[in-house]
């Protein structure tokens, strides 16, 4: 199989409402990834774009009416969605143009504008159940990930004081990430007196509602010798969707992330990830997900994340640094545009060249990983530098 | 890493259902599981066990439900296995399907793609929303009437007249007839269409390819696979997809550039173009686009359409094209694709074209993109030949 490389990264502000159109959103993420790697649009080859439901913006067909934004003029182009996992499976969508040897270069670009769904973009996620079944019951997601992060502190007997030092934790990151929108200094106790949106989600738990759109350059290794010294590779990728049945699921484990990890890890010769993998970037969405995912990813086990946060582990300056870009919590989530910042902090970290974020471990090799759909689909790409 | 690269990259399994003006009978699930299920049997594997991706092909507001791929899974036997969207065109699809084999990380991908559109309440309004919200959308125009001004422009810059046009859909309407799964087999007389009613002038209201339910499923796998699996693998040789401008206001009016660049793609990797192919199973959504894209692919110039038609070395659109079937939304390239391989695998029924042994097929995903694929595919046959 063909070595993927990447080789530049690009990144919009993220902000709860954007003055740009999502093509310009597209094209400032891309036009920022291009000049990090020495490019220009004619040295790239294919180009791979993520947007979530086109329903944020009532924009049908969305990637088509992007395209130009995001660089495709009259270049292979496809869209890949796999709702909320949509920004990590990105990596995976423009490794394979790679390493199928179909393409040399590929501009990989995730992009939503959820603030056009107006006055919130909640609205457009009650369109996601299913016709007869749920829809009547008018559910909204924090809903249902309220309902998931109950059994989850149910059955590992987990305290809200616990999963709210992930809010803390991102949230500080964040202050050092300059596209962040709600980088701030929080204790647990504003996290446990902020006001409940639906037992036990309360609104600090909650990442905000954003627009913005992320970048990253991917070429094979001999294109990658005549732009940089210092590539970083995706040695892995995975991706599993499980049932719609999502009542059907135990939601104390996402067994999904595991199977997803496991792919990725076996592509990446990887055994024992507790000790090949140096930080991580678990989709955040909410701060229960990021313990649910480290242990999805099985960096820990079963029951373990809070403890590990508590102990300061996950702490830029732990052991195993997590959501050092402070995480779709505190630098925002437009959803696709989310996994691709995740992926361009795996470069960063990678390089070196993450500034203020900058773990100190001399990390050689990082995860991503996003989660979405109705609990339902885990995305995982590894990269190594 | 130790994987061995694919080169070789075939279709080894196709099902379908029926194509039909209205279904209500089933759900989009059942359709799905429907085509699923006679795919997964035409090459006699399990999806469970045997197949390493799947890929399905969707838009949401199509499907009148936001991040359609949650439905994605279950009927086509991809529950807790590696499963995606593209939120393309079909060929798309199977493009994906075939990048992803060429990794040597999945030795089997299935795609699947359908259409449900009789359940949509308001198609024109779903169309509607895809033009620029900005610039268009506000001039509240109804979306036929932009292939209306292109036919307009096209047979302007072509020469082609209305009557060529017509005969396109006298064609595929009555090649549609030996086709026991199309949806508008007719006999028609192409003085009867020039008769009837303009929609959109110049395009008659017959001209319009009218929307179907269906589903296909297609199994793609390795060469090594594919020989394990069937006697009967047709090859993909070539596939290329491109995006031209998707602003209506910059756009070439006359030509299928998109066409042009997706078929030159193909074409390179296949090592040999148009005219060395059997047949061709192109987009044929509005009566003109067949012509245009015929000349795009480089089938034979516009003006000569009807003297290449005549001559019949190599019929375009054998099927009954979207005039004859029915338009399948984001499924209609798959539909072509089916087409073609029963053609090259020999088991088209009254539709057989002898000696089969290479196809050029075609997609284009409707007003207002400019989003088009091309497939190059072989038989073995097709493949001695070269």
């Amino acid at each position: 199989m063909r070595r993927v490389c990447v080789i530049g990264a690009g990144i919009t502000k993220f902000m709860r409402r954007a003055k740009e159109t999502g093509k310009e959103l597209s094209f400032e993420a891309a036009r920022m990834a291009l000049d990090s790697a020495g490019m220009e649009l004619k040295d790239i080859e294919s180009v791979a774009e993520g947007t979530a439901p086109d329903a944020f913006d009532a924009m049908h067909m969305k990637a088509e009416y992007l395209s130009d934004g995001s660089g495709a003029f009259q270049k292979p182009y496809t869209r890949s969605y796999v709702g909320g996992g949509t920004g990590v499976f990105l990596g995976c969508h423009g490794w394979w143009h790679i390493a199928s040897g179909m393409f040399d270069t590929c501009m990989v670009i995730g992009e939503e504008k959820m603030s056009s769904c107006f006055p919130h973009p909640q609205a457009a996620f009650l369109t996601i159940f299913d016709n007869f079944t749920e829809r009547p019951l008018g559910p909204n997601l924090v809903w249902i990930f309220a309902l998931e992060m109950n059994r989850y502190m149910t059955k590992h007997n987990i305290k809200k004081e616990d999963i709210a030092l992930v809010s803390v934790k991102n949230h500080g990151n964040a202050l050092d990430h300059p596209s962040a929108q709600l980088g701030m200094k929080i204790t647990v106790d504003d996290v446990l007196k902020s006001e409940t949106l639906a037992y036990p989600v309360q609104r600090l738990d909650i990442s905000p509602t954003s627009d913005g759109a992320a970048a990253i350059i991917l070429c094979s290794e001999e294109v990658a010798k005549k732009y940089t010294d210092n590539p970083v590779f995706i040695d892995g990728v995975g991706w599993h969707l499980d049932t719609a049945y999502w009542t059907d699921r135990d939601l104390y484990y996402p067994k999904y992330v595991e199977y997803a990890a496991r792919m990725a890890y076996k592509m990446a010769r990887i055994d024992n990830p507790r000790k090949q993998i140096d930080f991580a970037e678990p989709y955040d969405p909410f701060d229960y997900k990021e313990l649910h995912h480290m242990e999805g990813l099985m960096l820990c086990g079963k029951g373990e994340a809070p403890k590990l946060t508590r102990e300061g582990v996950t702490q830029r300056d732990g052991a195993l640094p997590t959501c050092p870009s402070g995480g779709a919590l505190g630098v925002g989530n437009p959803i696709a545009a989310t996994g691709v910042m995740k992926l361009c902090e795996l470069f960063w970290q990678l390089r070196g060249e993450a500034g203020r974020r900058q773990i100190k471990n001399n990390p050689r090799t990082g995860v991503a990983q996003a989660w979405g759909d109705l609990m339902q689909v885990g995305t995982v790409t590894v990269m190594r530098n | 890493m130790g994987v061995v690269p694919v080169k070789k990259v075939a279709i080894v399994g196709v099902g379908q259902t029926s194509l039909k003006p209205f279904s209500p009978e089933v759900s989009y699930k059942e359709l799905m599981y429907e085509a699923a299920v006679r795919a997964y049997e035409d090459v006699g594997i399990n999806p469970r066990k045997d197949v390493d991706s799947f890929i399905g092909v969707s838009e949401d507001f199509w499907e009148g439900t936001s991040i359609f791929d949650e439905y994605l899974p279950d009927q086509i036997g991809g529950a807790l296995r590696p499963v995606c969207t593209i939120g393309n065109e079909g060929l798309h699809g199977i493009a994906t399907a075939a990048m992803q084999v060429k990794t040597g990380q999945f030795r089997v991908v299935a795609v699947e793609s359908h259409s449900k559109v009789s359940e949509v309440v308001s198609p024109l309004s779903v169309m509607s929303l895809a033009f620029d919200p900005i610039l268009n959308r506000p001039l509240n125009f109804n979306p036929h009437m932009i292939a209306g001004l292109e036919m307009s422009r096209f047979l302007y810059d072509s020469g082609v007249s209305r009557e060529e046009c017509a005969k396109v859909v006298a064609k595929n309407r009555a090649s549609a007839l030996k086709n026991p799964n199309a949806a508008y087999p007719a006999k028609i007389e192409v003085a009867e269409i020039m008769k009837s009613e303009d929609s959109f002038p110049p395009m008659k209201k017959l001209e319009m390819s009218a929307p179907a339910d269906g589903a296909l499923v297609f199994v793609v796998a390795s060469e090594k696979r594919a020989k394990e699996l069937t006697d009967n693998p047709i090859w993909i040789d070539g596939i290329g997809w491109m995006n031209d401008t998707p602003t209506l206001e910059n756009r070439d009016w006359a030509n299928a550039r998109y066409a042009a660049l997706a078929m030159k793609m193909a074409s390179k990797q296949a090592g040999y173009g148009a005219q060395d192919v059997d047949l061709f199973e192109i987009d044929d959504t509005y009566a003109y686009k067949e012509i245009q894209h015929a000349g795009a692919l480089g089938i034979c110039d516009p003006l000569d359409y009807q003297d290449f038609e005549a001559d019949g070395w190599a019929p375009v659109n054998p099927s009954g094209g979207s005039l004859g079937c029915g338009h399948l939304l984001d499924a209609t390239g798959l539909l072509r694709l089916a087409e073609a391989v029963y053609q090259l695998r020999g088991t088209a029924g009254p539709r057989q074209i002898k000696d089969a042994n290479r196809a050029l097929v075609q997609s284009w995903r409707g007003v207002p993109t400019t989003s088009g694929a091309v497939a190059l595919l072989s038989n073995d046959n097709g493949g001695d030949a070269r």
